[in-house]
């Protein structure tokens, strides 16, 4: 195993933009222009400002890994008929998603939330028809990448897993799919950082996540500098510390097939 | 010559890509422990005349027999128990260890428990002399490891029938013995066995008959004494006169 060298001076350019921000944010802190107080931990209004703001950021994760787990699934299950030999099947899976492609996701959002309940008749709470408006959405471009992830392992490998008898579902579990997900993580890593930024649009409907949570202080304290500013501080550890385990993830994996 | 019902019949077998004939009137039967090699021309549709016996090709007219098991969409997974594959690129599942490869067949493809299967993979790896490899990844071995894998591989489900598709074409020269020497071992064991190569040597050893086909056809089926020192057919002649003159 590699030993992590302890430098202080991170590598990763968007490490140091972050840092280099922090650090010019603190101290122009001291111009007259800038209301660093509002956000201040050490006082207690700042404090519980910040509290507040970061109180969002369980919500943003649930609704970001909740989503994408259901979309990975119907991603899959969409594109697997994309993938046959049926023409109505491969039809049927395309035309998903040309038409879930199509929606903007802001729209599907209220569109779920204010629309499906009427056409159902079920209550759907803001944290459902989030997740469900961006696992929809979502689900076109998943289908898409595990399309293009499965189509690139060779002919080769179904007929040897044929050849050992095994079956469709069984040749696809344990042999193609685990090949297919290793040479697609980068791009469902991508998703998942998109996911986790397209989540913001669903606090027009009212979920408690960060960029809600954002809104509803600047309209108390009046401080939309500030208050945005830790915004997209927020944003932006969250997802570096996702795509640090995206990369993480794959080097694991390779490390599987190799040394 | 055999006695027995033969173990692979085809009977009038056509193949066509669109409007290009593959296989042309296909007639050859297979006994039990036979060793057949099929040599020909690129193109003459080796390969798909031996892929069509476990349903990787489908054919279009006359029929195609595995024991009397007719080769069609609903035998495939009992046809597949019976016939095992070696292909050119060995097609080993590069995210398993060599282990797992073996072990995959067994458990998915017979049922069997892990135990059970592991012991069946162990005792055919050292059966093509590779049992040190077992923990390792398809990539860490050589060529000739990988084949010899794969051959392991397709043992493992205890098939009644091996086919060979050009097992050595892919590998370096220095490791293609060790390849033919493993095949010509399992030939010892009265495995039933479908050979395309050219290797000529290999063939001359271990075949009972050869099978040389041209354009899609069976043009020529003889012992070997025969088929190397006096080919009856033009097209042979000339084949023979190409590869054995290299
Ligand atoms: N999927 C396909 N679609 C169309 N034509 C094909 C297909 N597969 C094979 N063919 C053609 O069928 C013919 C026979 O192919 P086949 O692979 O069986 O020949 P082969 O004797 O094994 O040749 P080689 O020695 O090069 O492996 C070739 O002309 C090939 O181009
Ligand atoms: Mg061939």
């Amino acid at each position: 195993m590699m030993t992590m060298p302890l430098c202080v001076w991170p590598r990763h350019a968007a490490m140091r933009w972050m840092i280099g921000l922090t650090a010019f944010l603190a101290l122009s802190g001291c111009g007259a222009n800038w209301g660093w107080y509002v956000v201040n931990p050490a006082t207690a209004s700042g404090y519980a400002n910040l509290k507040f703001m970061l109180s969002g950021l369980v919500y943003t994760i649930q609704l970001s890994a909740t989503a994408i787990a259901i979309s990975v699934v119907v991603g899959l299950l969409v594109a697997l008929p994309g993938l046959s030999g049926n023409i109505w099947a491969r039809r049927a899976s395309r035309t998903y998603v040309e038409v879930v492609r199509a929606v903007p996701i802001l729209v599907l959002i209220l569109w779920v939330y204010y629309g499906l309940p009427q056409v159902t008749g079920w209550t759907i709470g803001v944290f459902w028809a989030g997740v469900i408006a961006l696992a929809l959405s979502d689900s076109a471009f998943q289908a898409e990448i595990f399309r293009a992830g499965i189509q690139s392992i060779a002919r080769g490998q179904y007929e040897a897993a044929y050849s050992v008898s095994l079956g469709y579902r069984d040749t696809m579990r344990y042999v193609i799919l685990p090949q297919a997900i290793r040479r697609i993580l980068p791009a469902l890593g991508n998703q998942l950082v998109y996911m986790l930024k397209m989540s913001s649009l669903v606090s027009v409907i009212g979920m408690q996540e960060l960029t809600r949570k954002a809104n509803e202080l600047v309209v108390s304290e009046y401080r939309p500098l500030e208050i945005y500013t830790i915004l997209v501080l927020e944003y932006l550890v969250l997802i570096l510390i996702v795509s640090a385990g995206v990369r993480w993830l794959e080097r694991r994996l390779r490390v599987d097939e190799r040394s | 010559m055999h006695s027995s019902a033969p173990v692979i019949a085809f009977k009038a077998v056509s193949k066509h890509f669109d409007d290009f004939q593959v296989l042309k009137d296909i007639n050859l039967e297979v006994g039990a422990g036979e060793r057949i090699v099929i040599c020909g021309p690129s193109g003459s549709g080796k390969s798909t005349l031996i892929r069509c016996i476990n349903g990787l090709e489908t054919y279009g007219a006359g029929d195609l027999r595995v024991n009397d098991l007719r080769v069609e969409a609903a035998n495939l997974t009992a046809v597949r128990r019976r016939v095992g594959m070696v292909f050119q690129q060995f097609n080993l599942f590069p995210h398993l260890t060599v282990l797992d490869n073996l072990m995959l067949g067994p458990i998915r493809g017979r049922g069997m428990g892990q135990g059970e299967a592991r012991a069946i993979a162990l005792r055919y790896l050292e059966r093509v002399r590779i049992p040190e490899q077992a923990e390792k990844y398809p990539r860490q071995l050589s060529g000739g490891q990988q084949q010899r894998v794969a051959i392991a591989r397709s043992l493992c489900m205890e098939p009644q029938i091996m086919l060979f598709d050009e097992p050595t074409s892919a590998l370096d020269p220095e490791m293609i013995t060790e390849v033919l020497d493993v095949m010509a071992e399992l030939a010892q064991t009265g495995m039933t066995m479908i050979v395309v190569t050219h290797e000529m040597g290999f063939a001359r050893r271990v075949a009972d008959r050869m099978v040389f086909m041209d354009y899609g056809e069976i043009v020529e089926v003889a012992p070997p004494e025969t088929f190397f020192t006096a080919p009856k057919s033009q097209r042979a002649q000339d084949f023979l006169q190409k590869i054995l003159n290299h």
